[in-house]
C-alpha cells in the first residue's frame, strides 16, 4: 500500500476545509506515516469471501409513524449562528469570483 | 471539623442505592445531598479539573422540587422515580438546554444546545438533578483527557497522572466524590478505559441499548452512551433510566431492557463458564494489571464459576481496523462543524473572502490536533483508491472480529481480560505518541467494533505502583444482564477481600486542598 506524504497530506486538508502551515503539513506527514504503518495488516486479514459489515447489530425497515413531530422555530434553529439575517444563516461569498 | 462537614463527608461516599434509599426515608434531603456534591466540587475540583461547568442553580431548583413533592405525599410523591433526587454528572459531549455544551472543543466554546439528548430528557423526567458537564478529550478523540481543549483532567488517585480518555472527567468527578453517578460515551473504551484507571465503575451497553440522540457523534456506528458509578449496582440502576427504545435514534434497539437491577442482584454465578481471552493478557500487560487479573479469576472460581480459555485470533486486527472506521466516520461526522450554522467562525487573515477559505480557516483555529489528525486519516481511508483497501477491508475485519465474538460465546457466557494493558500513566507521557496513545484500548475496541457490551470494575491496586487495575467483563449483544450479574458477584468478593469499597483507599483531596490553601495563606 502506498505511503503517505507531504503533498497528500496537503491535498487531503484542502478536501477536509481545514488550513495548514507548512510546518503542520510536514508534522501531520510523519505522524500519519507511522499510524497508516501500523494499520496496513487489515488490508490482508479477511480474503473475498468475508462480506463486509457496516453495522454492528443490523435493524431492517425502521419505520415511525408519519406524524409531525418536534420542530425548532427559526429563532431557535439560529440561536447558535455566527451571523444570521431575516431568519437565514449569513455566509461570506459563496463563488470565489463575486 | 464540624458535624455538619462530617455528615457531609458521609454523604458524598455513599452510593446512588444508598443515597435514594435514605432519601426515601426521609433521613436526608435532596437538596442536602445535592448541596454536598457541590460544596465537594467546590473543594476540590481545582485540583481534578472534571467539570467544564457547574450547573449549581438547576441542580438545587430541581433538588427542591423532589423534597416539596416528597413532603407532599400523595401519589406525585409515590410516582417518583426511585433515583429523584440522586445527583448526576454528565459528559460534556451529550446536548443539554440551559448548559453550555463544548465536546471538549474550542470550536463549541459558549454554544448552547436548542435541544436536550433523550438520556437528558430521561435523568429530568426521573428528576435527578444534574451538577454539571464534564471534560474530555476533544469530541471524545482520545485516551488521557489531555486532548480537551480546556485542559486536561487529573487523576484523583495521583493528580500528575491521566484519568483515562475520553471520559476522564466523567470518570474522575465520581472517584472524587464530586458526583455519584455519571454518563459517559464508549466509541473503543471511553466510558471503560477511565473507570479502570480511576478505580471506579463503567459500562458500554449494547450498542442500540441505550438513545444516541443527542449524544454528538464521532463514530456512529460504534458510539455509546452509558454508565459511570461506582457501584455495579448503580450502574444497573442508571442504565435502566437511560435505556430503552428511542424513535429519535433509529438504531436504537427496539426490544424493552431486561431488569438489569435484579441481575446485579443475582448474587451467585455458580455453573457461569466465564472465557478467559488468549489474545487479551500476557505479553504487553503490565505485571501488576495482569496479577489483579489472576486475582479476580481465582475469586471467581471459588464462587463456583468455571474457567475456560478461549482464542479470538482476529482481535490482533481490531485496532487497525477501528483506527480505519473511526476516523473514517468522524471525518464525515465532523463536516458540519464549518462556522456556518453553530459555533466558532473565523476569518481568513487575508485574500479573498469566500466560504470555503472561511470553513478552512475556522477548522483551522477551532480543531485541536488530535482531532485534526483523524479527519485527515479518515479522509485519506476514505478517498478514491484507498476506499476498498482501507475502509473496505477494516469493515470486513469487523466481520471476523464478529466471528471471533460468536465463537468465543459459543463456549463461555461471559468473557473476561483486563480493561486496559497498563495503570494510569503520567500526564504527558504520551502525548506526542499517537501510536502509544491508541495502544491503550486494545482490549476495549473488540466491543465497539462487535457492538457487544461491556464493564470495566475495579480489581485492586497493581503492585508496582499502587494504582487502580480494571476488570473487563464482556457479554453477547442484548444479553448486558449478565455483565451485572457477574460484576456484582465479583465486585462483592473483591471488596470483602479489602475491607471495604477500592475508593476508601483513594488519598483524601479535601485535606491537600486545605493543605495547600494554608501554605499558600502562610505565604
Amino acid at each position: 500500500m502506498a505511503a503517505i506524504n507531504r503533498d497528500d497530506v496537503a491535498h487531503l486538508a484542502r478536501l477536509a476545509h481545514i488550513e495548514m502551515s507548512a510546518e503542520e503539513l510536514d508534522r501531520m506527514a510523519g505522524e500519519l506515516a507511522v499510524i497508516v504503518d501500523s494499520v496496513k495488516s487489515v488490508s490482508e486479514a479477511a480474503g473475498d469471501d468475508v462480506p463486509a459489515t457496516s453495522h454492528p447489530i443490523p435493524l431492517t425497515n425502521v419505520f415511525r409513524d408519519d406524524v409531525v413531530g418536534h420542530t425548532f422555530t427559526a429563532k431557535q434553529a439560529l440561536s447558535g449562528a455566527p451571523d444570521s439575517d431575516e431568519n437565514r444563516f449569513k455566509v461570506p461569498a459563496i463563488l470565489d469570483e463575486a | 471539623m464540624t458535624e455538619q462537614n462530617t455528615s457531609a463527608d458521609t454523604l458524598i461516599r455513599l452510593s446512588a442505592a444508598q443515597l435514594s434509599e435514605k432519601l426515601r426515608a426521609g433521613e436526608v434531603t435532596a437538596v442536602e445531598v445535592t448541596q454536598a456534591y457541590l460544596d465537594r466540587i467546590a473543594a476540590v475540583d481545582g485540583q481534578v479539573n472534571a467539570f467544564l461547568h457547574v450547573n449549581a442553580g438547576e441542580a438545587l431548583a430541581v433538588a427542591a422540587e423532589v423534597d416539596a413533592i416528597r413532603a407532599a405525599g400523595g401519589a406525585e410523591a409515590e410516582a417518583l422515580h426511585q433515583l429523584a433526587g440522586v445527583p448526576i454528572a454528565v459528559k460534556d459531549l451529550i446536548v443539554t438546554i440551559g448548559q453550555p455544551t463544548t465536546a471538549g472543543s474550542k470550536i463549541l466554546e459558549g454554544w448552547h444546545s436548542p435541544y436536550d439528548a433523550t438520556v437528558v430528557e430521561r435523568l429530568r423526567a426521573a428528576k435527578m438533578p444534574i451538577l454539571g458537564k464534564t471534560n474530555l478529550d476533544e469530541f471524545a478523540m482520545g485516551s488521557s483527557t489531555e486532548h480537551s481543549a480546556y485542559g486536561p483532567t487529573r487523576n484523583p488517585w495521583d493528580l500528575d497522572r491521566i484519568p483515562g480518555g475520553s471520559g476522564g472527567g466523567s470518570a474522575a468527578a465520581v472517584a472524587a466524590f464530586e458526583a455519584p453517578l455519571a454518563l459517559g460515551t464508549d466509541t473503543g473504551g471511553s466510558i471503560r478505559q477511565p473507570g479502570a484507571v480511576t478505580g471506579t465503575v463503567g459500562v458500554k451497553p449494547t450498542y442500540g441499548s441505550v438513545s444516541r440522540y443527542g449524544a454528538i457523534a464521532m463514530a456512529s456506528s460504534l458510539d455509546q452512551i452509558g454508565p459511570v458509578t461506582r457501584t455495579v449496582l448503580d450502574s444497573a440502576l442508571l442504565h435502566q433510566v437511560i435505556g430503552g427504545h428511542d424513535p429519535r435514534d433509529s438504531t436504537s434497539l427496539p426490544e424493552p431492557l431486561e431488569d438489569l437491577v435484579a441481575a446485579a442482584k443475582t448474587g451467585n454465578v455458580e455453573g457461569l463458564r466465564i472465557g478467559i481471552i488468549k489474545e487479551l493478557h500476557g505479553e504487553g500487560y503490565q505485571a501488576g494489571v495482569e496479577n489483579r487479573f489472576n486475582d479476580a479469576l481465582e475469586l471467581l472460581k471459588e464462587a463456583g464459576a468455571e474457567i475456560v480459555e478461549v482464542s479470538c485470533p482476529n482481535f490482533q486486527y481490531a485496532l487497525g481496523a477501528y483506527y480505519l472506521i473511526m476516523p473514517s466516520e468522524a471525518s464525515s461526522n465532523l463536516a458540519k462543524f464549518d462556522g456556518v450554522r453553530y459555533g466558532l467562525r473565523v476569518l481568513p487573515e487575508d485574500g479573498p473572502m469566500t466560504i470555503e477559505r472561511v470553513m478552512g480557516a475556522t477548522r483551522a483555529a477551532g480543531f485541536g490536533d488530535e482531532v485534526k489528525r483523524r479527519i485527515i486519516l479518515g479522509t485519506y481511508a476514505l478517498s478514491a483508491g484507498y476506499y476498498d483497501a482501507y475502509y473496505g477491508s477494516a469493515q470486513k475485519v469487523r466481520t471476523l472480529v464478529q466471528r471471533d465474538f460468536e465463537a468465543a460465546f459459543a463456549q463461555a457466557d461471559v468473557l473476561i481480560s483486563p480493561t486496559a494493558p497498563t495503570t494510569a500513566f503520567p500526564l504527558g507521557e504520551k502525548l506526542d505518541d499517537p501510536l502509544a496513545m491508541y495502544l491503550n484500548d486494545v482490549a476495549t475496541i473488540p466491543a465497539n467494533l462487535a457492538g457487544v457490551p461491556g464493564l470495566s470494575l475495579p480489581g485492586g491496586l497493581a503492585d508496582e505502583d499502587g494504582l487502580p487495575v480494571g476488570i473487563q467483563l464482556l457479554a453477547p449483544a442484548r444479553e448486558d444482564a449478565r455483565l451485572y450479574r457477574v460484576g456484582a458477584v465479583l465486585e462483592s468478593l473483591l471488596e470483602a477481600k479489602w475491607g471495604g469499597p477500592l475508593l476508601a483507599q483513594a488519598p483524601d483531596l479535601a485535606a491537600a486542598a486545605a493543605e495547600t490553601l494554608e501554605t499558600q495563606e502562610a505565604k
